[in-house]
């Protein structure tokens, strides 16, 4: 009885959408342009960073580190100084990123182990400064490793250990587009049902459905698996646009890619239809929508690394559940991380998934 | 037991506003029974329960034996409700509207056709046009049509003619009556006096509670006052003359004219003498027939006192 009310409820879904002049055509173009544009704006790809050396050493070992740095395809030396106020200078006339000093007597010093390099980046446009030092230094490490080999293996080498393994020269677009995949499915999986339901509150159409034999969850079923289906088809969408414009294929099986769609879908939009069960007006349900796609955008990992947060942030974000798609879909696009080794997120989606469908279930009101 | 409509002490306030105050009333199986009051009087709200979409503060109703509040999945294949609201799909045509409604009842339209036949007549021209393309009228006579494809026993129509026109506002109501046929106890809302003559029985409320129930001949009758018509060429200067003098208990404007409702003492032919020596002409006052409308006035004027 309910299986087929079910299916009567998703034709009509479907025609309605069909019919709708705006839907179809978020859901094809909206994954289109995000995914064609903002990979190449949100780039924080860092090339050619300007360095200026102050070389106050003079030795054998300056020069060839000085030539490592202005063989390596990331940094340009902008000039070679002799006195740090000048280095400074031309950082504040805005043509170089970082100073890199190499110290009176340094290559005698390292012998003892006390010689000290010297990093400074320019912290205005802070990432490629802060990039700039670490493309610095780990050519600096290069060397002395190398030089190191061929002259006393028992020098200590300065500890750097900045290495960026997966993504070796940080690569953004490789760390955006699984991110922006997951943006895509906040807003269109968060948004669509909410409003689809409000919609028929305001147009009055639930009334007659209400009076009607139709059960609460096959109600609230008919209003998530459509998003489902949506999800899928934007997600597929997502993959086919990052492998073939960007040529980043998932390392690990697509299937786990899929797989936490399917839940993190479900649980948007039963997250979506809650919002809509608790307004009456598309207005209320767009606030209440907005202010959890805010804290899930900028707390669940998607821009600021959680990593980098404050303790208590990040005891928070466990309650965030895009955190968990996020993980997923950068260690299995980056790392090629399988279903196994991330049960923990899958169960954390599955269980955020089912908690809010229930919800959603049970605050559907037939009755006031 | 009662196969129509029990309503027994209804009560429910949203807030501190009552909007029904001990409503009880019943309707006979198969009868066509109006509910006339004006707006805000608590129509909506006591269908609203009805369609088992509101619960009740207090009391109960049944219908087609089945309790609103007890039964409510059972009687929801048992009744057809017309929000006052158009509450189809606007983005769908007429007959998919028409399927959907019947698929979610697990009825099929050829099957119970003959019941809508007469109603679906008229849209059977453009079965192809969406809903929300539709005319007022056309649109009341497809929400008809979708409230009853699963025959119903018991239709609730909230205010189906407001806001259609004169000529489909007839047709509406011829259709009611056919519907009688079928053995369907419709109750219907309306805040058209002129309609409450079209129904078998009537039941007057105002401010959530009934003022009263009975035939609408019947309900005219029990006015118990003499009332005359009165006209004259200046119609508002002749309302405010005739509300001073002696024996005028009442005097409303009424169409085009005016109902005095008389005391014991009241002449017509010296109130035109005294009225024609103010200087109106042309003053005519004659009998005039009570009507529900009459009858309305006369007990929201008790009930607000």
């Amino acid at each position: 009885m309910q299986i087929r009310i079910l299916a009567a409820l998703l034709r009509k879904e479907m025609l309605l959408m069909k019919r709708n002049p705006i839907i179809p055509k978020i859901v094809i173009m909206m994954p289109l342009m995000v995914m064609l544009v903002l990979p190449l704006i949100a780039n924080l790809d860092v090339k050619n960073v300007n360095v200026v050396i102050v070389d106050n050493d003079h030795s054998q070992l300056s020069r060839r580190i000085i030539s490592d740095i202005c063989h390596n395809g990331y940094l340009r030396v902008e000039a070679i100084e002799y006195s740090h106020s000048e280095a400074l200078r031309i950082i504040e006339d805005g043509k170089a990123d970082v100073i890199f000093t190499i110290p009176y007597d340094y290559s005698k010093n390292i012998i003892s182990n006390s010689g000290q390099l010297d990093i400074e980046a320019n912290g205005v446009n802070a990432t490629k400064g802060m990039l700039g030092a670490q493309y610095v230094a780990q050519s600096v490490v290069g060397t002395l490793t190398q030089w190191r080999e061929q002259q006393n293996p028992n020098i200590e080498i300065p500890e750097i250990s900045v290495i960026n393994r997966y993504n070796p020269t940080l690569n953004f677009k490789n760390y955006m587009i699984p991110a922006l995949m997951v943006v895509l499915l906040i807003i269109i999986c968060g948004f669509l049902p909410t409003l689809n339901l409000v919609s028929e509150k305001e147009t009055g159409t639930i009334e007659a459905m209400n009076v009607t034999p139709v059960g609460k969850l096959t109600f609230v079923l008919s209003k998530l698996i459509p998003f489902w289906v949506i999800g899928l088809l934007v997600i597929t969408v997502g993959i086919l646009v990052g492998g073939f414009v960007y040529g980043l294929w998932p390392v690990g099986n697509v299937l786990a890619v899929y797989l936490a769609t399917i839940l993190f879908t479900l649980l948007m939009s039963g997250l979506g239809v809650v919002i809509a069960n608790g307004s009456s007006t598309m207005l209320q349900s767009i606030f209440v929508m907005f202010a959890f796609i805010i804290v899930f955008q900028l707390m669940g990992g998607l821009f600021t690394p959680i990593a980098s947060m404050p303790e208590w942030a990040q005891i928070i974000t466990y309650g965030v559940p895009p955190r968990y798609f996020i993980e997923i879909m950068r260690s299995v696009y980056l790392k090629g991380t399988s279903v196994s080794e991330l049960w923990i997120q899958y169960v954390a989606l599955f269980g955020y998934a089912l908690v809010l469908c229930v919800l959603a279930a049970l605050t559907y009101k037939k009755q006031s | 037991m009662n196969e129509g409509i029990v309503i027994s002490d209804i009560t429910k306030s949203y807030g501190k506003t009552k909007a029904l105050e001990g409503v009880s009333f019943t309707v006979d199986e198969g009868e066509l029974f109006g509910l006339i009051g004006p707006d805000g009087a608590g129509k909506s709200t006591l269908f609203k329960i009805l369609a088992t979409l509101l619960l009740p503060d207090s009391g109960n109703a049944t219908m087609t034996g089945l309790e609103v509040v007890k039964d409510y999945k059972k009687l929801r294949t048992e009744i057809g409700y017309m929000p006052e609201k158009f509450s189809l799909y606007q983005d769908l045509t007429v007959k998919e509207n028409l399927e959907f409604f019947a698929s979610l009842f697990g009825v099929s339209v050829k099957k119970n056709f003959d019941l809508i036949a007469p109603i679906y007549k008229q849209l059977e021209q453009f079965p192809n046009r969406f809903a929300g393309n539709l005319s007022g009228g056309m649109k009341q006579k497809l929400a008809l049509s979708c409230a009853l494809i699963h025959r119903p026993k018991v239709l609730l129509l909230d205010e189906p003619t407001t806001g259609v026109d004169a000529v489909s506002r007839s047709e509406f109501w011829e259709m009611l009556s056919d519907l009688r046929k079928h053995g369907i106890t419709i109750l219907v809302s309306t805040s058209y006096m002129d309609e409450a003559k079209l129904c078998e029985r009537i039941a007057m409320i105002n401010n959530g509670h009934i003022l009263a129930v009975n035939t609408p001949e019947k309900l005219a009758e029990s006015i118990g006052e003499t009332l005359y018509n009165a006209s004259a060429d200046e119609m508002f200067r002749l309302l405010t003359e005739l509300r001073g003098i002696q024996g005028v208990r009442e005097c409303y404007t009424f169409g085009a004219t005016l109902h005095i409702v008389a005391e014991k003492d009241f002449s017509p032919e010296t109130t035109i003498k005294i009225l024609q020596k103010k200087g109106l002409k042309d003053v005519k006052i004659y009998p005039a027939h009570a009507t529900i409308e009459d009858l309305f006035i006369k007990l929201m004027q008790n009930d607000s006192e």
